[in-house]
């Protein structure tokens, strides 16, 4: 039951001339850009094109507003929340690696647009400075951009310029810290130890590479 | 369908010119506005939700829905949880439709892995899929009644239901929160006589379909409330980001069942995606109803012709998700679920974006509730459906 669109993806064309369309459209604002044929499409965009990349994909067709977030790309400092308190920290690598499309910032805004026909997606990102993290908002290209833009500003601390109201959805609004930032400590493994962390120890007599079932 | 339609057009055309006529007469009357709160604990917000509304006589002048009573934090969960742990956490998103929850995140890890289940699994996957549609949307009808003062649809979803749980519990271990699929396939294949026994369920519940369409849908008190209220048009539904049967009422034919490839059985079966014209209450209860009956359609087909073979694929016992980022997203009973995955070639995801249906259908209530009457919030409401552990996450 595919449509005739799905059936026209597997050269990568279809993809690759989404990303020749937006570059006419925006310029040098797209920095970087990777297609995985059959899958989907990373764009990275400049932060002061952010609203223009917005309007410039909805002209494509892209009219669908899936989802807006952002990705914090540092290693977190607790690791995976499972250190002894009472031992001496152990060292972690901390260096900011980001993915697709590349990066330069420790933050990354991320959104997700659907072309309602083709039925191919363009994820978008867009490095956010530490010293100044606003971008602008998206209200006026996708209305249903506000309450993601809400979300990400409580969870990550990016303000949105032209916001009408960035209050927070989930937390008090005295509350202080962005949870979804990797520097903020998941308070419940600290104060009792993970008992899940047996799971994943290699079964006795067994080698961590070891082919076999999941169970 | 011409003299239908011009009904509708005057039902909706009556409405409007009813509300016009209040306002002029809450300005006459110097009417003072007022602050209505619904929720959190309400019988009509299906847990808790907080709807303010700011009322002026009878008509809402600005809503907003207050979330984060439920919020659990799932996406900083996943950030210390390994892969295999992930699923317990996302069952509880869409508490009504678990095992499709699970589906999506998988998918997304195997996507990673690049590895893929064996068919049987497949198919077992997009039964338990569908069957977890059919118990949710089963219930979205039932409680429908509820919303306008009918109290027999619900004993009557609830009975059915009951049905397609035993199914779910009896493949799975779990009613509620079943747990059950892993990357690379299953935890189980499916046990003995659950082919027959699905087939008798499936024919009770396409029963139940046509008791609901005739004891609700042709009712004339259910079709003076939702017909041309609530109405969401195209171009609304698409920029807020509404998914399911919600685009699909407004006139959109989407359904990512058929418009995507997955490793799913749903594009080896014959089946219908149903659209309804005009976007009011009436349409989204109506596309659900529909639906239903297609997922019965769906599985019994699917049961027809189920490949033999083995329900999990060769996986290392230690799952490492090589580094790469990866978008999943399937057609859930509220609609569109989908895991955005980022690793690092660690145990666990380095971050999970979790995009539920629930959160960008309800954050068009501000502008569909802006107008309406105080009791046409609760249809409205109804009719989006939401549950609220896909709201907040």
């Amino acid at each position: 039951m595919s449509t005739d669109a799905v059936a026209a993806i597997p050269g990568d064309t279809l993809r690759e001339r989404i990303v020749d369309d937006l570059r006419s459209a925006i310029g040098d604002a797209l920095l970087d850009s990777l297609v995985k044929p059959g899958d989907d499409v990373w764009v990275r965009v400049r932060i002061d094109s952010w609203r223009a990349t917005g309007l410039a994909l909805r002209s494509l067709g892209f009219d669908y507003f899936c989802f807006l977030s952002a990705i914090d790309w540092m290693p977190s400092p607790f690791g995976k929340g499972e250190d002894d308190p009472t031992a001496p920290a152990p060292e972690r690598d901390d260096t900011i690696k980001q993915g697709y499309a590349g990066g330069e910032t420790r933050m990354q805004l991320l959104a997700r647009l659907v072309h309602p026909t083709l039925h191919v997606g363009v994820n978008v990102k867009c490095d956010v400075p530490d010293s100044e993290p606003v971008v602008e908002s998206w209200i006026p290209v996708f209305a249903g951009a506000n309450w993601h833009e809400r979300e990400t500003h409580e969870m990550f601390g990016i303000g949105f310029a032209g916001h009408p109201d960035l209050r927070n959805m989930y937390l008090p609004s005295d509350f202080e810290g962005h949870p979804l930032r990797k520097d903020f400590p998941l308070l419940a493994r600290i104060v009792k130890p993970w008992p899940g962390i047996v799971d994943v120890e290699p079964l006795p007599g067994g080698s961590d590479d070891e082919e076999g079932d999941a169970e | 369908m011409t003299s239908t339609e011009s009904l509708i057009d005057r039902r909706q055309l009556s409405y409007i010119a009813a509300q016009a006529a209040d306002a002029r007469l809450n300005v006459e009357l110097e009417t003072e506005g007022m602050t209505l709160n619904i929720g959190p604990q309400h019988p009509a917000t299906h847990g808790t939700l907080r709807i303010i509304a700011r009322l002026d006589g009878e008509q809402v002048v600005w809503a907003e829905p207050s979330c984060g009573y439920m919020h659990r934090g799932y996406e900083k969960l996943t950030e210390v949880r390994t892969y295999p742990q992930v699923t317990a956490l996302v069952n509880r998103i869409d508490w009504l439709g678990s095992f499709a929850n699970e589906v999506p995140f998988i998918l997304a890890a195997e996507k990673l892995m690049e590895i893929e289940a064996p068919p049987r699994a497949q198919w077992i996957r997009t039964i338990l899929f569908e069957l977890s549609r059919i118990a949710n949307v089963s219930l979205f009808l039932g409680d429908l009644g509820v919303q306008m003062g009918a109290i027999t649809p619900v004993f009557m979803a609830f009975r059915d239901r009951e049905y397609v749980l035993n199914l779910i519990e009896g493949a799975t271990g779990g009613r509620f929160h079943p747990n059950f699929d892993r990357i690379g396939g299953l935890k189980d294949d499916l046990p003995a006589g659950f082919i027959d026994e699905t087939r008798v369920v499936m024919k009770k519940l396409r029963n139940f379909c046509d008791e609901m369409e005739n004891l609700l849908f042709g009712n004339e008190i259910f079709q003076s409330r939702t017909r041309g209220i609530g109405v969401i048009p195209k171009d609304v539904a698409m920029q807020y980001g509404l998914s399911g049967a919600n685009l699909r009422a407004s006139g959109v034919d989407w359904d990512l069942r058929r418009d995507q490839t997955l490793p799913m059985a749903w594009n080896k079966v014959d089946w219908k995606v149903w659209t309804h014209p005009d976007g009011d209450s009436f349409a989204r209860c109506w596309v659900r109803l529909q639906e239903v009956r297609e997922s019965t359609r769906i599985v019994d087909q699917l049961l027809d012709n189920i490949p033999s073979g083995p329900v999990m694929a060769k996986v290392p016992r230690i799952i490492k998700v090589p580094e790469g980022e990866a978008w999943v997203s399937t057609e859930n009973p509220l609609g569109e679920m989908g895991y955005y995955v980022v690793s690092k070639g660690d145990l666990g995801p380095f971050r999970t974006k979790i995009r539920s249906a629930s959160f960008n259908n309800i954050s068009i209530v501000p502008w569909v509730l802006k107008g309406v009457y105080v009791p046409d919030i609760i249809t409205i409401l109804a009719s989006l459906y939401f549950i609220l552990g896909d709201i907040d996450r």
